[in-house]
């Protein structure tokens, strides 16, 4: 066991996989210690916040210190923040047909344009080959740069309950900063938020969690059931053996996603729990499993050691724990891999075609990207909702199937290379 | 060819009785559904309606219609009689709609998408997984890697990410649906190319997670075959390398013709959550609006139409391995 155990461990393949499943399990089990908030909780007024950091508004004006800094780019880049290129270039193409030179406008130097404008600029100009349309356009550019280029700071103002009247409480001077570390609410939404305003990161993390448990619950369901009728199928043989094999063949052909649709649905929308789910899954996968297992028994059924151990006259539960299953444990452990993953995976199909678990308990994989396409995520480019969601799945069945093949190639020399 | 018609009835009679068995389960199991899908309908209808006796008419009218006030094992003979001649009852969702009328247009945009995806897929996973294990080194190392990787990558993960590099980003491709939305279906070549543009992004997303896979197994039979005895001997007699290569690939093809009739299954379920995704007009898409309108009469169609396909796909292969496989005649010939 040692020795198989170390030669396992030696395969890059393996390790790989084991090491990147390894990593998310420890995420999930990590994070909920230092993020201590309900996984569905709706932060968000709105849908699909950009990731970032969301700092207070309120509590930066009111932060204990104000800091002075003196830079000099901070005024070029507040205006650059208002005043985009295409604004440049609308405010040239004005200044040139009022009959200023071009050579003489630079859109670069945004002071010199902002002079140039605010001399020429006359709202009442007639310029003749300007539509009414783009002449209000220049009214309300205009408008938007007042007060761009002045120094002067914001006043604050609280409303007196008594007078009703605004009374100044403070100035914010455009010069005025906060340590970040001092403001009161700093939120990370390092994934930003979800249709609902939930955080995905957490959602992301907790719902990977939900899904790992719904593979392994449906891995298990599906190997044990597999396996007890693979073993019995394949070593007690005879009409037992016919049987069994009919039913298999016949769940093998019938695509398993129809049996999943067809079952969920039935179980209807109420009951449907992500447990629920993950044993219909489990119930549905079992035959690739069965079929492995027979084989692999029936091989090993007339080997010297079994007949020998029959004619000790040992149980046939003996014979079986003691003489067939260490044989084919590493097949049915390769196959309980790729039962996780495949569960995984089936529940995401499932989810999508909106016959997952019911959403407001539990968050899963699929349910997440059921809901990023049923609000369009991505049509309208918010990658955070659906592509963090992709990478996880992808990462879980890709650490899966390299871990199943690592053992595959130490358990099937012919593999090896 | 005794061997041959044996085997032949074999599979024939193994394809009735499958669809049999699915044919039941398909009908059973939405019948179980908790809730009364009538009562969905009639008070959708009977909005404002606060006359009881009118209600329970209506009710009354609907359940005569799709027959769920009948014993069950009745309904059942009726169905079969029904889908027989093509029938499927009223679409709940959609009524007055016909699901037979639903559902007509959508089986083709879903044959004449899948079919040839998995068909195309499967031919450059095998050229390319046998073009691996000959070629070894360099070739190897880049395609193996990418073929695990794109045989497990999911393959709604795989239409999300083609549908917002191609569609969004780049807009090379229409995002949705089968054919423009201000065409109509007529034989124009306006038309034809606007089909044409919208198959690209859910043909290739099919396309690509069925090279990976289909790779893999190539590669690793070829290997197998590579070192079998047979070819050490035929390189001792001194044959051909080309000539050997040919057996070679010959005998690793066939595990990969029953590989394919198994994985049909799983490949069909992949493309149908691909077609939700592209919004394209098939039995996926369908199948969907069904679930959401809690119609069973659509969805009990559809999952009995993509049976049929997947049975039908299996049997053709299993027919086609028969005539190809020498070992299926030797053995039924003994």
């Amino acid at each position: 066991m040692k020795h198989m155990l170390q030669q396992v461990f030696h395969s890059g393949k393996f390790i790989v996989g084991f090491c990147i499943f390894m990593a998310l399990l420890l995420i999930v089990l990590v994070y909920p210690l230092f993020v201590n908030e309900a996984p569905l909780a709706i932060i968000a007024e709105g849908t699909f916040f950009p990731p970032g950091i969301y700092v207070s508004i309120f509590d930066s004006i009111h932060s204990p210190t104000t800091y002075t800094l003196n830079l000099d780019d901070a005024a070029a880049k507040r205006i650059a923040s208002k005043l985009s290129n295409d604004d440049r270039i609308a405010m040239k193409d004005w200044l040139i047909l009022d009959g200023i030179p071009e050579a003489e406008i630079d859109i670069t130097d945004t002071a010199k344009l902002l002079d140039q404008w605010g001399e020429n600029y006359d709202p009442k100009k007639n310029i003749p080959s300007l539509t009414n349309a783009k002449r209000n356009f220049y009214a309300r550019l205009n408008a938007s740069l007042q007060g761009l280029m002045s120094s002067e700071g914001d006043i604050i103002a609280t409303q007196n309950p008594d007078t009703v009247t605004l009374e100044q409480t403070g100035v914010v001077n455009q010069t005025d900063y906060a340590n970040i570390s001092e403001v009161a609410n700093v939120r990370v939404l390092a994934l930003g938020t979800d249709n609902f305003g939930r955080d995905v990161l957490t959602e992301l993390v907790k719902a990977t969690g939900v899904s790992i448990q719904i593979g392994l619950v449906a891995g298990i369901i599906a190997t044990i059931i597999g396996l007890a009728l693979g073993l019995l199928s394949g070593y007690i043989g005879g009409q037992l053996d016919d049987f069994i094999m009919f039913i298999t063949n016949l769940f093998l052909v019938i695509p398993t996603i129809i049996l999943l649709i067809l079952i969920s649905f039935s179980i209807g929308q109420d009951k449907r729990g992500a447990f629920v789910i993950a044993t219909v899954i489990g119930l549905t996968a079992w035959p690739w499993t069965a079929r492995a297992v027979r084989a692999q028994v029936i091989s090993l059924r007339n080997r010297d050691h079994v007949n020998l151990s029959k004619l000790s006259g040992h149980s046939i539960i003996h014979i079986i724990v003691a003489d067939i299953l260490p044989y084919i444990a590493s097949y049915v452990v390769m196959a309980f891999i790729l039962q996780i993953s495949s569960a995984i995976l089936s529940e995401a199909q499932l989810s999508i075609l909106g016959l997952g678990p019911r959403t407001t308990e539990v968050m899963t994989l699929g349910l997440m990207l059921n809901w990023a396409l049923i609000y369009q995520a991505e049509i309208l480019g918010k990658w955070w909702a659906y592509l963090p969601v992709i990478v996880v799945i992808a990462l879980i069945t890709f650490s899966m199937n390299l871990m199943n093949t690592g053992l595959d190639q130490v358990f099937n020399p012919a593999l090896r290379d | 060819m005794k061997g041959y018609t044996k085997y032949f009835l074999t599979k024939l009679l193994w394809f009735v009785i499958t669809f049999v068995f699915a044919f039941i389960l398909n009908f059973a199991l939405p019948r179980l559904m908790p809730g009364d899908p009538v009562a969905g309908i009639v008070s959708h209808i009977a909005q404002g309606m606060t006359n009881t006796t009118g209600v329970q008419a209506i009710y009354q009218q609907y359940a005569n219609l799709f027959g769920t006030n009948r014993p069950i094992l009745e309904q059942f003979f009726i169905y079969v009689r029904n889908v027989l001649h093509g029938d499927f009852g009223f679409s709940i969702s959609q009524y007055p709609r016909t699901v037979a009328d639903t559902l007509k247009s959508a089986i083709w945009w879903t044959v004449c998408l899948q079919f040839p995806a998995i068909i195309v897929g499967w031919i450059i996973g095998n050229v390319l997984g046998a073009l691996a294990a000959y070629l070894k080194k360099g070739f190897d190392n880049v395609l193996m890697p990418i073929s695990i990787f794109l045989s497990n990558f999911p393959a709604f993960g795989m239409a999300i990410i083609l549908l917002v590099i191609f569609g969004v980003g780049l807009k090379w491709f229409p995002t949705s649906g089968g054919y423009g939305f201000d065409l109509i279906p007529i034989f124009s070549w306006k038309f034809i190319w606007s089909v044409i543009t919208h198959y690209q992004l859910p043909f290739w997303s099919i396309v690509l997670i069925a090279i990976g896979g289909q790779a893999i197994g190539m590669r690793s039979m070829s290997i197998y075959e590579l070192n079998a005895d047979y070819v050490k001997y035929s390189r001792f007699l001194g044959i051909k390398d080309r000539k050997i290569i040919g057996y070679v690939f010959r005998n690793a093809m066939l595990p990969q013709i029953t590989g394919l009739a198994l994985a049909i299954g799983t490949m069909v379920s992949g493309a149908l959550v691909a077609e939700i995704i592209f919004s394209y007009p098939g039995l996926g898409t369908t199948l969907l609006h069904g679930i959401l309108g809690q119609d069973y009469p659509l969805i009990s169609a559809c999952t009995v139409i993509i049976t049929i396909m997947v049975l039908s796909a299996n049997f053709i292969i299993e027919i086609l391995y028969g005539l190809i496989d020498p070992r299926i005649k030797a053995a039924q010939a003994d």
